[in-house]
């Protein structure tokens, strides 16, 4: 008698519990398995696509998620020492791709870009890199610095300006049109890796971003001012109290993150073969939104995070919309990756690989 | 001469006066202890001796050098460490990474090796637990792990803040007795402490706060032997 009481309250208390908004959700969640798992069906059964051309959409997915996470980076490691998105950070991608351009056709006009593709490369890099670096800590001494014990929003704001900033200086400085990439001669075409055609350009940024990646782990895992960084991130104060000086490891930071996304604005060129004043902004919504897919704040999760956007995005449109009878899919792969933006920040905020930011940091 | 010396020390939070003319100094290898009710002002008198709070008024000096002005990270290079309330060790490295944040100021390799076995010969516990990530440390290893991570520094003052909260009462002796330990070794001492009974115990002198003032000053002989202390603080 009394246990089927109590039993009633339960449920009673369960469904009590269930909101118009819970309801929501779970309707959005099974409305867009639905449509995945729809989509994906039709689109497998019509046999449209062979076997070669989903091996393309693949490692274009790749490729463009390497660069996504090389920018990502950038967002997930200030975010981890100063609890801030960095929303200028697409544009230091921009100014180090925006630099490399001029780099690569003064290379270009001496004849040395095809002559010596792998040093020209090299220059392109290092120029870049030095770039993003330059304007990145210009930035944060500026904008970032003088706020860093003002509230929460203000630096957000200050990010914003300095986002808008850049973008019209540039436009100022080199015009608002699109600049074509000269374009290396030995990297068109295809290459044969293991019997599979891989577009030259794709390959090689896949390589320099695993490079980059790898370097990028070992500094942070394995030296004393990575380790730094990461006692930082964990503990402003006590890490001035064990003599790290904060202000220098943030500094350094902001280096980091802007030389791979100065890195990543070469590679960007690469494959897309154009630069304009603008085209930091959706690299740089889409890396930010690999950051927070991976689980902001997480080295390791943002590189996952860049991956699996990257693959969703090239895969998805022709995987799941087309098979839904839309036409020409690829044009809303942006709908599928702020889609997963959504969708992440509804039901798992903390990301792939983060834990729940609440108890850490509350 | 005294080694570390506070003069009519005022900090404000805000509008809030916290501290109201703190003057205490301790003599080199001494162990000082601070002991006063929650909110006296005693962890604000070690946040601003480490450079974390900056003073209105006052001066701090180490053997002479004024303190006062210098950041945070510029203070532990001149010699003064704190253990910071609630141990704050960097759950997400191990053991031994936070010991080499310890001794993050310290250029020399070979130094720094002899103190982290040091450490180790004092904690034999963090040496078991060296590549472990601190997180999964229990209560009493993290303390271990905070005192040792300071003394990384090679401090030639320690300032410590409630390292006995939260401890299980063996621990709480455990931790007392490597204190004194450390303080025999060299290491001078000013101590914060809620456990009154325990910190004037150990300790060679002693400062009651209370709001923010210093009420009483003694040898810690005396300050137990006073009536008023052994009423507010020692239980009777």
């Amino acid at each position: 008698m009394a246990a089927t009481i109590v039993a009633a309250r339960i449920r009673r208390s369960w469904f009590q519990r269930l909101s118009v908004i819970d309801l929501f959700l779970w309707g959005f969640r099974a409305a867009v398995l639905a449509a995945v798992v729809v989509g994906t069906f039709a689109t497998l059964r019509s046999g449209r696509y062979a076997g070669e051309v989903w091996l393309d959409f693949l490692i274009f997915g790749i490729s463009q998620g390497s660069v996504y996470a090389l920018i990502a980076l950038g967002y997930t490691m200030v975010y981890g020492i100063l609890r801030m998105i960095n929303f200028a950070h697409g544009d230091i991608f921009m100014c180090g791709a925006y630099t490399a351009f001029y780099a690569a056709t003064a290379l270009h006009r001496a004849g040395l870009f095809n002559r010596y593709p792998p040093l020209s490369l090299a220059v392109i890099l290092v120029v870049a890199m030095a770039t993003a670096v330059s304007v990145a800590l210009l930035v944060e001494r500026v904008a970032y610095r003088p706020l860093r014990r003002a509230p929460r929003l203000v630096p957000l704001i200050s990010a914003i300006g300095a986002s808008f900033f850049i973008e019209y200086a540039v436009r100022g400085l080199y015009g608002s049109g699109f600049q074509a990439y000269p374009e290396f001669e030995v990297f068109k075409g295809k290459w044969n890796v293991f019997g599979v055609g891989i577009l030259r350009t794709q390959a090689v940024v896949i390589v320099a971003t695993v490079i980059l990646m790898t370097l990028l782990y070992l500094f942070v895992m394995r030296t004393r001012t990575g380790t730094a960084m990461r006692a930082v991130s964990e503990d402003m104060e006590v890490a001035s109290l064990m003599g790290i000086n904060v202000d220098r490891i943030i500094v350094i930071t902001f280096a980091v993150g802007a030389a791979a996304a100065g890195a990543a604005g070469v590679l960007y060129a690469l494959v897309f073969k154009q630069v304009h004043f603008f085209m930091g902004f959706y690299p740089g919504i889409k890396a930010f939104t690999a950051a927070v897919l991976g689980g902001i704040g997480n080295i390791p999760g943002a590189m996952l995070g860049g991956l699996f956007l990257g693959l969703f995005e090239s895969v998805g449109p022709i995987l799941v919309l087309d098979g839904l009878g839309i036409v020409a899919p690829y044009q809303l792969k942006d709908v599928i990756a702020f889609t997963m933006l959504v969708m992440v920040l509804i039901f798992r905020p903390s990301g792939i690989l983060g834990e729940r930011l609440a108890g850490k940091k509350a | 001469m005294a080694l570390l010396e506070v003069d009519n020390l005022h900090v404000y939070y805000g509008q809030i006066h916290a501290l109201k003319g703190i003057t205490l100094h301790v003599d080199p290898g001494e162990i000082v202890t601070l002991i006063g009710a929650n909110g006296a002002g005693k962890s604000t008198t070690l946040k601003t001796i480490s450079g974390l709070l900056r003073p209105q008024q006052g001066r701090i000096t180490l053997s002479g050098e004024d303190l006062a002005a210098l950041p945070a990270h510029d203070v532990v290079a001149k010699g003064v460490v704190q253990v910071p309330e609630g141990r704050r060790i960097f759950g997400q490295l191990t053991v031994h990474e936070n010991l080499l944040m310890g001794a993050y100021i310290r250029a020399e390799r070979n130094g720094v090796e002899t103190d982290l076995a040091r450490v180790f010969t004092l904690f034999p516990r963090l040496k078991e637990r060296r590549s472990q990530v601190a997180g999964t440390l229990s209560g009493g290893e993290q303390q271990m792990l905070a005192i040792g991570r300071a003394l990384m520094s090679q401090p030639k003052v320690l300032l410590l803040d409630e390292p006995s909260m939260g401890l299980a009462p063996v621990l709480v002796e455990q931790i007392f007795e490597t204190i004194t330990g450390i303080n025999r070794l060299g290491t001078t001492v000013l101590l914060v402490e809620q456990n009154a009974y325990m910190a004037l115990h150990i300790a060679q002198r002693g400062y009651v706060l209370q709001t923010g003032e210093i009420a009483l000053s003694g040898s810690a002989a005396e300050l137990q032997a006073n009536a008023e202390v052994r009423k507010a603080y020692l239980g009777g």
